[in-house]
């Protein structure tokens, strides 16, 4: 991902539209089959093409819709989708706080646009470049809109595919979200304390479904993960001071 | 669920995402947080994808599974050497997809 940053960078002859555009291209190659894998669970839960389209639009939300689509798939009330979309994708909330001071002197119209379209891979793209430099408004949202469409394309395209592909399996889409999943923490783990805040969620989820509770496992291992992070911080910095 | 619902549905997952989205970009302008909340914000991703992966890791139709059938689990220890190694959320998705499409290739 760094080497694309620096290498849109290298070229100020192209317009800001083409350096975003080539900047998106990693979220991009990850988008198309991951947002396949959607399509095709999407397609197997006999969601139409419009409602598989328009959750891509308008959530545009990578894990909670592949999960969505096993909950519509199951035959889930609205309330528990709802639910465990807000608890999925809370995350953001975090990255949105933590990206926002960079736009600081963007207006607010432009600020709030730019955080609709804040996921996970565009997150980890744009706080690299603005750690930096913060771009004109043109390259970052050319980012943004690239990542969107590609994921919609990957959407529409393993939708076409479902009614094909009878099994995923094969081809390892199932795969994706996991894969994914594996890649954003170990990029989120910059030290030692970190990974014990991970080994210790890890664990106290797969313990909470072990004893039942699965709807309540990832919440409840996150809020007991992070108070961990806070207390294993304050005893080093005793220590430390 | 009729399509209506499932409209609904997509209409109330929308705003449950972006609302988080948008709600630090409306009231953090300018603002600072107490640092005990900052640093347990800080905490939050590593933990949440930590819970949602182990899981589906380890865990084969509600029981810890560490035999061979569970590729899930074996076809980690590549991907996570990949992530480790490369940070690139591409080759990781990669060598995690195609693992478990080889490894069931040949066991086929």
């Amino acid at each position: 991902m760094s080497q694309s940053v620096v290498n849109s960078e290298e070229r100020p002859s192209s317009s800001p539209i083409t350096r975003g555009v080539l900047q998106a291209l990693p979220v991009v190659m990850g988008y198309i089959p991951i947002g396949f894998a959607y399509g095709v669970l999407a397609g197997q839960a006999h969601l139409s093409l419009f409602s598989t389209l328009l959750m891509s639009f308008i959530v545009y939300a990578g894990s909670s819709q592949l999960i969505a689509a096993g909950l519509f798939a199951s035959g889930q009330p609205m309330l528990s989708i709802l639910f465990t979309t807000f608890i999925v994708n809370l995350r953001h909330l975090l990255m949105a706080a933590a990206v926002s001071p960079y736009l600081s002197r963007w207006p607010q119209a432009k600020r709030l646009l730019f955080a609709t379209e804040l996921t996970d891979e565009t997150f980890a793209l744009h706080s690299l470049q603005f750690a930096e430099r913060v771009p004109g408004a043109r390259q970052v949202f050319a980012v943004n809109v690239t990542s969107h469409l590609s994921w919609v394309l990957g959407s529409w395209l393993g939708f076409v595919a479902n009614t094909m592909l009878t099994d995923v399996k094969p081809f390892g889409l199932d795969y994706a979200l996991p894969a994914m999943f594996v890649a954003l923490l170990l990029l989120q783990i910059h030290h030692v304390k970190a990974v014990g805040v991970a080994l210790f969620s890890g664990i106290v989820a797969v313990v909470f479904q072990l004893l039942g509770f699965a709807t309540w496992s990832v919440m409840l291992a996150t809020v007991l993960g992070a108070t961990l992070g806070v207390v294993l911080e304050s005893w080093t910095n005793k220590q430390s001071g | 669920m009729d399509e209506q619902t499932i409209w609904l549905t997509i209409l109330g997952m929308s705003l449950v995402t972006v609302i988080p989205r948008l709600l630090p970009v409306w009231l953090l302008a300018g603002r600072t947080l107490p640092p005990l909340v900052v640093t347990w914000l800080r905490y939050v991703p590593v933990a949440v994808l930590a819970a949602m992966l182990a899981p589906s890791l380890v865990l084969q139709e509600g029981h810890l599974d560490f035999s061979w059938s569970n590729l899930y689990f074996w076809v980690s220890l590549p991907t996570i050497a990949v992530a480790w190694k490369t940070r690139n959320l591409f080759l990781t998705v990669i060598t995690g997809m195609g693992g478990i499409a080889l490894v069931r290739l040949l066991l086929t």
